[in-house]
């Protein structure tokens, strides 16, 4: 098995704020962390590897300190790491994104499998994985809570949807985005801690993907942010005391819109 | 302090304090009411590597040494002396094998303690033979090809859970300690089973059980080192581990030490946080630097003994009974500072003041310690003499 993780360097939204000039983030100081689905991914990636046998391929696109996210990949287990970066890849949208990552996916070839994340916690568009996908021409399986098995060239696989669960089987290669269900990733070992510090990141641009300028980056991206904002914070709610039977009553009203609720 | 860890040791520290806070402390509270032994924790550790940094590099180890060791039971013990004491034991069990086995004894049993799928564990305690070894009662009589063991040991942490024991017994009982021999005992041999779990103070994550020896018979293959070295053995074994016993009494401290200056910084009296009243600070700057001059000396030892030093029996010593003395007398403050609330269960000082008190006993208590300080000093004078 020769297995890619896509991964996303995303800051901690725990931190994040938004810059209302400019309509984008603001990630000075706020600490980057590797995209928690996307640990995930890489987990279920390195299942497969350990019962399979094979290779994990940690690959994600962004500026050189990206970097950190792969070195983080490969102490828990991955045995190589690709960075995708150039001037050109900057101000990238899913689609661009996605055309790029499946660009790197094809120059790795052959490979059985893509893992990513159900979606970034930055972005939350969700399109990158099954972007690539569509750019590979490969079946995308989204929303994977547990991967039930991998034998004879097939992947089988529970989405978690709305309402229930869906069993499917596809061929692979195959695109699989996968949820926090679906394992508990493992802690970085110190054989993989002393790996990563020595390691030598591959970084393609975009002449080593044969990518033209008009599909990378901002020119290669059909969409545009017009605003981000803010939403109000809301007020606290309304506290009301008093014995079972009046907070009853008064709920009721509430209710049946007579007690001056929203 | 910066002790300027090479990047490796700097790895190891970082990796436990991960581990310890996303795998101990959330369940430290738990082990320590149950009494209940770590397994998911040990393998974590194991997944992590970390029984490797001891073992020598050709025994699927990463050879990092006693400092490794130290920095690594200190992250742990920060959280939790239960679990870093699991943990510790096995570097005092493989010791034996690890200064006196033969290559043919460090192939067989190294790689499978470096992995973490097995663990190990000491044996040299017994009811009459605790700080005087020399009242050992347990005996290995040759037969043939094999030793028959028969005694019990006793107090011996990772006891039913290890794989591998390394065991002191009497080959020549006239010769007292000089007829002891070490051996290697796996579990599962007929003829050694486990007394019951001790209901212990604290440290007690951790396993310590009797092991009782009838009529057990071991391949002479067993033998570590030749016969009548036992003692010699064990003495090296325990200079070798006191280290790893002062890094867990640092660490300790240095737990009690954090809690007691989040507690002091966030508890309000006479309308004011209590770091701001001077009682409170002198108790505070004092943990500090007591914990402080521990680690630094701690360190030393270490380093001492992965920089090849052959003599270092009276600095293990010292450091070994100053930082266990430290933590103590720490997590005893650290109690104090907290005041009432230090003393219920529901906060983690009362845990720590019980676990530090274990490190001014075992692996030799703080008495036996100084008689060991007290006669390098003497010797070293005498010498200086002649």
């Amino acid at each position: 098995m020769r297995i890619v993780v896509a991964m996303k360097q995303v800051p901690d939204t725990a931190e994040v704020r938004i810059d209302p000039e400019r309509n984008t983030l603001v990630r000075d100081g706020v600490p980057s962390i590797m995209n928690p689905f996307d640990a995930y991914a890489l987990e279920e990636g390195l299942r497969w590897k350990d019962a399979l046998g094979g290779e994990v391929i940690a690959l994600t696109m962004g500026p050189p300190q990206a970097e950190a996210i792969l070195r983080e990949a490969v102490s828990m287990g991955a045995d190589q790491a690709v960075l995708l970066s150039d001037r050109a890849f900057a101000g990238a949208d899913t689609w661009a994104t996605s055309h790029t990552l499946a660009a790197a996916v094809a120059k790795l070839a052959p490979v059985d499998l893509v893992l990513t994340g159900k979606q970034a916690i930055d972005g939350d568009t969700a399109q990158t994985g099954p972007g690539m996908a569509a750019t590979l021409d490969w079946p995308q399986l989204t929303f994977v809570g547990r991967v039930l098995g991998i034998e004879g060239g097939r992947i089988r696989v529970e989405r978690y949807v709305e309402g229930g669960v869906e069993t499917l089987d596809s061929s692979l290669p195959a695109v699989v985005t996968v949820l926090k269900d679906a394992n508990t990733p493992r802690m970085p070992s110190l054989r993989g801690k002393m790996k990563a510090r020595s390691l030598q990141v591959t970084v393609w641009t975009a002449a080593d993907l044969g990518l033209p300028q008009s599909e990378t980056g901002l020119e290669g991206s059909p969409t545009r942010v017009v605003r981000i904002a803010t939403p109000e914070s809301r007020s606290g709610g309304e506290i009301h005391r008093g014995s079972p039977e009046e907070l009853a009553a008064i709920l009721a009203d509430i209710l049946l819109g007579e007690g001056g609720g929203e | 302090m910066d002790y300027f860890l090479s990047e490796d040791i700097r790895a190891i520290r970082e990796l436990c304090s991960e581990i310890a806070e996303k795998h101990i402390r959330p369940v430290r509270e738990e082990l320590d009411r149950e009494n209940r032994f770590p397994h998911e924790i040990m393998k974590v550790l194991a997944d992590s590597d970390l029984f490797r940094i001891y073992i020598p590099t050709e025994y699927e180890g990463l050879g990092l040494g006693t400092l490794s060791l130290c920095v690594a039971a200190e992250e742990l013990s920060k959280v939790c002396a239960g679990v870093a004491t699991t943990y510790a034991a096995n570097a005092l069990g493989a010791m034996p094998i690890l200064l006196s086995g033969s290559d043919d004894q460090k192939k067989r049993f190294l790689p499978g303690l470096a992995s973490g799928s097995n663990l190990a564990a000491f044996g040299l305690t017994e009811p009459d033979a605790g700080s005087d070894a020399g009242g050992l009662r347990t005996r290995a009589i040759r037969d043939g090809d094999s030793y028959v063991l028969n005694g019990t040991k006793q107090w011996i942490t990772n006891g039913g859970e290890a794989k591998v024991y390394t065991i002191i017994a009497l080959t020549d009982p006239d010769r007292g300690a000089r007829g002891a021999s070490a051996f290697i005992v796996e579990d599962g041999t007929p003829g050694f089973s486990y007394g019951k779990k001790e209901d212990k103070m604290g440290i007690r994550a951790s396993a310590t059980r009797e092991l009782v020896f009838e009529d057990c018979r071991i391949p002479v293959e067993n033998l570590i080192g030749r016969e009548g070295t036992g003692f010699m053995v064990a003495m090296k074994t325990l200079d070798n581990s006191r280290p790893g016993v002062a890094a867990q009494a640092v660490g300790i401290a240095q737990g009690a030490l954090e809690e007691a200056l989040v507690y002091a910084s966030q508890r309000k009296q006479f309308g004011q946080r209590i770091d701001s009243f001077q009682g409170i600070q002198f108790m505070l700057a004092d943990m500090a630097t007591q914990v402080e001059a521990a680690r630094a000396l701690t360190y030393s030892v270490a380093r001492m003994i992965d920089g090849g030093v052959k003599k270092f029996e009276k600095e293990a010593a010292m450091a070994k009974v100053f930082a266990s003395d430290v933590a103590m007398k720490v997590t005893t403050d650290a109690v104090q500072i907290f005041g009432g609330y230090g003393y219920m269960k529901e906060y983690p000082v009362e845990k720590m003041m019980r676990d530090a008190k274990i490190t001014q006993i075992y692996e030799g208590t703080n008495q036996i310690q100084r008689n060991v300080i007290a006669s390098a000093l003497i010797r070293e004078t005498a010498s200086r003499e002649k």
